[in-house]
């Protein structure tokens, strides 16, 4: 449907202009802010407590609509169980996101700024999510 | 713009205005996606279904204008702000992330997007445990490297 799409362009649009605008796309800024015993550039936890303020806002009016504005039903994640994979998953992901100071959503973004950079980073990642998809279910 | 540059005491290279503005801006986005259509902002997991790596309900349509955007966007601000271009790793360095990073957020079901954002936000149990377990290795990464005297940028 097309209003699915339009909305999704909308979101990610404003989306990436906030990891830009937020520093989320300077790995300096990233590997900064996680650099707590040398040199901490805290400005992440500024757009990281944005981010959240605004949704902690957004999940309140959530709870007293029906159904979306632009589609038929929510669908949204419900699980609580704490899984080795979760934990061990996260772990293994901040292990990379500190290696380069990148994760999925400025990697994305970066195409607009070091497009060989990003789209290296990029395939890369694509190719390890296929890793887990065919680990998971052999072809 | 000269607002976005104002510094903290005590950390000069920080941007607090920029980056509280970037996360309102992120927060946004994410709201309108939960109220409009209905999802998480989950970037790893549109990544995943826009390429067919992952299920999902989300209409390959619809996550691929997602992923669209988010160049989109920078694009936008970075022309508005004359930012200067920011530094990448190396190739390898890059090559190297990126699979650990499409492999862990796979197997964690999420990154700093869903979890961080999305999943903080709403008290999740499981985001606010792999956000704690993504920070804590990307912490222990990134000291770990300064420490073996490991120069990611130029």
């Amino acid at each position: 449907m097309m209003r699915a799409v339009v909305v999704a362009l909308a979101s990610g649009t404003i989306f990436g202009a906030g990891l830009a605008l937020g520093g989320m796309t300077d790995p300096a800024r990233v590997r900064g802010f996680l650099d707590l015993f040398g040199a901490w550039d805290p400005t992440l936890a500024f757009v990281m407590g944005g981010a959240v303020m605004v949704m902690a806002l957004a999940w309140i009016v959530q709870r007293s609509m029906q159904r979306p504005l632009f589609a038929e039903a929510f669908a949204l994640p419900n699980r609580s169980d704490l899984t080795p994979r979760l934990i061990g998953g996260s772990a293994l992901f901040g292990i990379g996101w500190g290696i380069a100071g990148l994760c999925p959503g400025p990697g994305f973004a970066a195409l607009a700024i070091d497009a060989p950079a990003a789209a290296i980073f990029l395939a890369a990642m694509l190719a390890g999510m296929m890793l887990v998809r065919l680990v998971d279910r052999p072809a | 713009m000269s607002i976005l540059a104002t510094s903290l005491p005590g950390f000069p290279d920080a941007a607090p205005v920029a980056g509280l503005a970037g996360g309102v801006l992120i927060g946004l986005a994410a709201a309108l996606m939960l109220l409009g259509a209905g999802r998480i902002a989950g970037v790893s997991g549109i990544a995943a279904r826009a390429f067919a790596i992952g299920e999902g309900a989300m209409q390959r349509s619809a996550a691929f204008a997602f992923l669209i955007g988010l160049p989109l966007g920078a694009l936008i601000v970075t022309l508005l702000t004359g930012a200067p271009a920011p530094q990448f790793a190396s190739p390898l360095l890059l090559a190297v992330a990126g699979v650990i990073v499409g492999i862990g957020t796979r197997l964690g079901s999420g990154c700093t997007s869903g979890h961080g954002v999305c999943g903080m936000s709403r008290l999740s149990q499981r985001s606010l445990v792999a956000t704690a377990s993504f920070m804590v290795t990307g912490f222990a990464t990134v000291a770990v490297m300064n420490a073996l005297g490991i120069v990611v940028l130029p």
